[in-house]
């Protein structure tokens, strides 16, 4: 039985035990659903429960291990002679998994019977042929070894796939039982219920803050990697980067931390006064015809994909600034990939980040103190100034922040809209480049993945988690300092 | 002591400080306030009183414009501030409410320090010109307040994190740290325990000897504590005006009977 009918039928038992229990529960309260301990739904839910959670849980633990017990068991039985002929146990065992898949597609699809699968030879049968006749391409002829293995391979996965099948409708089956027969009416469905719906919120946080440190973990070993090719101290302090993937690499990496900073900071000089002064307008002095107007508008820039704001730094905004700054006005700019064309881009798509946190943070800014303000005979803009935005720094603050941490990691425009260039410059029309940018080219390229050229994007991309990490701790000090409590 | 002290209680006429004549309100469509001629004394405290929704407050709010800030609220009529029209087009709201002060049903102190509290007003119209000055002033407005002795010793803590009788006492103080004419409360113990009430009523009568109280109140034994001048209000319409003893203890109209006595509100 294929596992979406099983999860079907299972879900159909959890449907069924609902009701049934919740049948059961009012039926011996005598259709009073007064004298229930909760409301007759707990009930239902709690059979629901039950019946879902135990098997599913089953189902998913099988789904995992069964692959591996099987994995180990036809391995063991591997003939010496068969891994003579290749190179390795590993190797032979994906041929055996190859094969075995192979013949569950030609048994699928009608280009052989199930018996003629279990029982074929291939010193009679050119398996090769016959399987890559329904699509499966294998890479060499079969060996009798490899053939006998995935065929007991396919009788142990449809043995423990039966088995399995077994084992979660009886947990099922018995969760409902066991369910229906606890719905008394003096059983306290709701407080089951309570109780599951605890776990699995802290089932869903746990899943998050796993991934993170998974994530992390993942940036650590590899960094860890990098670091025993190509000593730390060139890696942080060279101001060199140069990667040519024949080796010799210089892969410092100031000139792509200068650009990145130099990049976000153009980025947050555009993004955080227009953001935040389009907040204070729409919060504080819009109508609220204009607001429903406005609003959605410039949320809209939230919505633009990041690409297309790099095409528009590399066909617009690059040749524009080219021709004051290019070398038929100011001539301080050679091409119209340069830290300003990205930066200024970047900034206008993080106007909607500040704009909009800052508004909603603005509005949460009760109106008794605006009320108190004016009723003293402070204009608005002062009431603005001295009230509404002391009261609403911290989340302000964090807006900011937010909108750095995306100039930090934004990758598509500066590859538009940058340039390539490694450099350490301080001129704002030169090209330059930053981390997220080379992580992706040092990624792409060619290079072996054990070489020190693609393991320094961990090494990069761990730093600039740091970074980040950074900013934010000290973003939640500087916001626990000199936080404002109203209420 | 007497057996009405109410009737007996002594009140001199005071020059008429605002005037309302012929005062309509509308909120939408909805007609707030209907015709309400009203003449409110100097150093005289003047009380609101009215089943809730009868207008009180919104008439209240119109004698500093603070109505403006409501977009479809409209104001029609003449309303005059010692002989001048508020709501002339030359008039600067914002200074209007620098001489109308205004404290507020909750206590609403900025997130901000005791003494910023209180130096808000000063600072905004200039009144200090130099730091000392500026100390004067915020410490003449918080003894005004009768709250100075509690906070002395702590100008630099968070106004929030006094209690709501405090709290209160200080949005007073702020309010006459900017030397109005005129101090407009609305409902200023609704909040408060009794025993920040009474301190805060000490206040009131206190206030009365430099200032113009208008006071919006749901208590009427707080309105016959602390006013010399009571105003009811019902359904938008000014009911009755005059001495308090003589709305508490003789009201002409039937309606303010029945509201004083209970029957209706």
């Amino acid at each position: 039985m294929p596992l979406f009918w099983l999860v079907l039928i299972v879900l159909g038992l959890a449907v069924a035990g609902y009701v049934a229990g919740r049948g059961r529960a009012l039926r011996l309260a005598g259709g009073d659903s007064r004298v229930l301990h909760s409301l007759p739904s707990y009930y239902g839910a709690h059979v629901a429960l039950l019946t879902l959670v135990p098997a599913f849980a089953i189902l998913c633990l099988w789904v995992l291990i069964q692959p591996l017990v099987i994995e180990n068991r036809i391995s063991a039985k591997l003939p010496e002679t068969a891994i003579a002929e290749s190179s390795t146990r590993a190797l032979v065992m994906s041929d055996v998994r190859r094969v075995a898949e192979g013949l569950d597609v030609a048994v699928a699809a009608g280009a052989m019977t199930a018996d003629e699968a279990a029982h074929m030879r291939s010193e009679l049968t050119d398996v090769r042929n016959r399987l890559g006749a329904v699509g499966v391409a294998l890479g060499s002829d079969v060996g009798p070894e490899v053939l006998r293995a995935a065929q007991a391979y396919r009788a142990l996965a449809a043995r423990g796939h039966l088995a399995m099948t077994l084992v979660v409708l009886t947990a099922a089956l018995g969760g409902a039982g066991l369910g229906i027969a606890r719905s008394r009416a003096d059983f306290r469905a709701r407080n089951v219920v309570e109780t599951a719906v605890r776990y699995l919120l802290i089932f869903a946080a746990t899943v998050a803050i796993l991934t993170t440190i998974g994530i992390v973990l993942s940036l650590v070993f590899n960094t860890i990697e990098f670091f025993k090719l190509y000593p730390a101290r060139d890696f942080f302090f060279g101001t060199t980067w140069a990667p040519s993937f024949g080796g010799g690499s210089e892969l410092g990496i100031l000139p792509l931390l200068w650009g990145t900073f130099y990049i976000s900071l153009i980025a947050l000089a555009v993004a955080v006064p227009i953001g935040l002064f389009a907040a204070v307008y729409l919060s504080e002095y819009a109508s609220g015809h204009t607001r429903a107007i406005a609003k959605p508008l410039i949320e809209v820039l939230a919505g633009i994909p990041t690409i297309v704001y790099g095409l528009f730094a590399l066909l617009t905004v690059g040749p524009l600034l080219i021709r004051v700054f290019g070398a038929d006005g100011v001539g301080i700019m050679q091409a119209g990939t340069a830290v300003m064309t990205a930066g200024l881009v970047m900034g206008i798509m993080l106007i909607p980040f500040v704009s909009s946190l800052s508004d909603d943070i603005i509005n949460a800014v009760p109106q008794s103190m605006r009320d108190g303000s004016l009723g003293l005979g402070a204009t608005r803009s002062e009431t603005v100034k001295q009230v509404v935005l002391p009261a609403a720094l911290p989340g302000i603050v964090g807006a900011i922040l937010l909108a750095a941490s995306r100039a930090i990691g934004e990758t598509m425009i500066v590859v538009l809209g940058a340039g390539a260039a490694a450099r350490l410059s301080m001129n704002p029309f030169d090209a330059m480049t930053t981390v997220t940018a080379k992580i992706v080219s040092q990624l792409t390229g060619d290079a072996d993945f054990a070489s020190p050229e693609a393991l320094v994007a961990f090494a990069l991309g761990m730093t600039l988690f740091v970074i980040t990490l950074g900013l934010n701790v000290f973003a939640l000090y500087i916001v626990r300092k000199y936080r404002e409590q109203y209420e | 002591m007497y057996d009405n002290p109410l009737t007996k209680r002594q009140t001199l006429t005071q020059e008429v400080k605002f005037s309302a004549r012929g005062v309509n309100v509308f909120y939408g469509d909805s007609h707030a306030i209907k015709g309400v001629d009203v003449d409110i004394e100097d150093k005289t405290v003047t009380a609101f009183i009215g089943p809730s929704g009868c207008g009180k407050s919104t008439f209240l709010r119109c004698l500093n414009r603070m109505n403006d800030t409501i977009d479809v609220c409209r104001v029609e009529g003449r309303i005059t501030l010692d002989g001048e029209d508020i709501y002339d087009p030359r008039v600067d709201p914002v200074q209007l409410r620098a001489r109308v002060g205004m404290v507020f049903q909750k206590p609403n102190p900025f997130p901000k320090s005791i003494y910023d509290n209180v130096a808000y007003g000063p600072k905004i119209h200039g009144m200090a010109r130099s730091r000392a000055e500026l100390d004067e002033i915020v410490e003449r407005a918080l003894r005004r307040g009768a709250i100075w002795d509690e906070v002395k010793d702590r100008l630099d803590a968070p106004g929030t994190g006094l209690s709501g009788g405090q709290q209160q006492r200080l949005c007073i103080a702020r309010a006459v740290a900017t030397e109005p004419e005129v101090l407009l409360m609305d409902e200023p113990c609704s909040a408060l325990d009794p025993i920040a009430t009474a301190q805060v009523e000490e206040l009131i009568d206190e206030l009365r000897q430099d200032y113009s109280v208008v006071i919006v109140t749901h208590s009427m034994q707080q309105a016959a504590r602390v006013s010399q001048k009571t105003a009811f209000f019902h359904l938008g319409n000014l009911v009755e005006f005059g001495e308090t003893g003589q709305i508490f203890t003789n009201p002409r109209d039937p309606r303010t009977e029945s509201y004083i006595t209970g029957r209706i509100g």
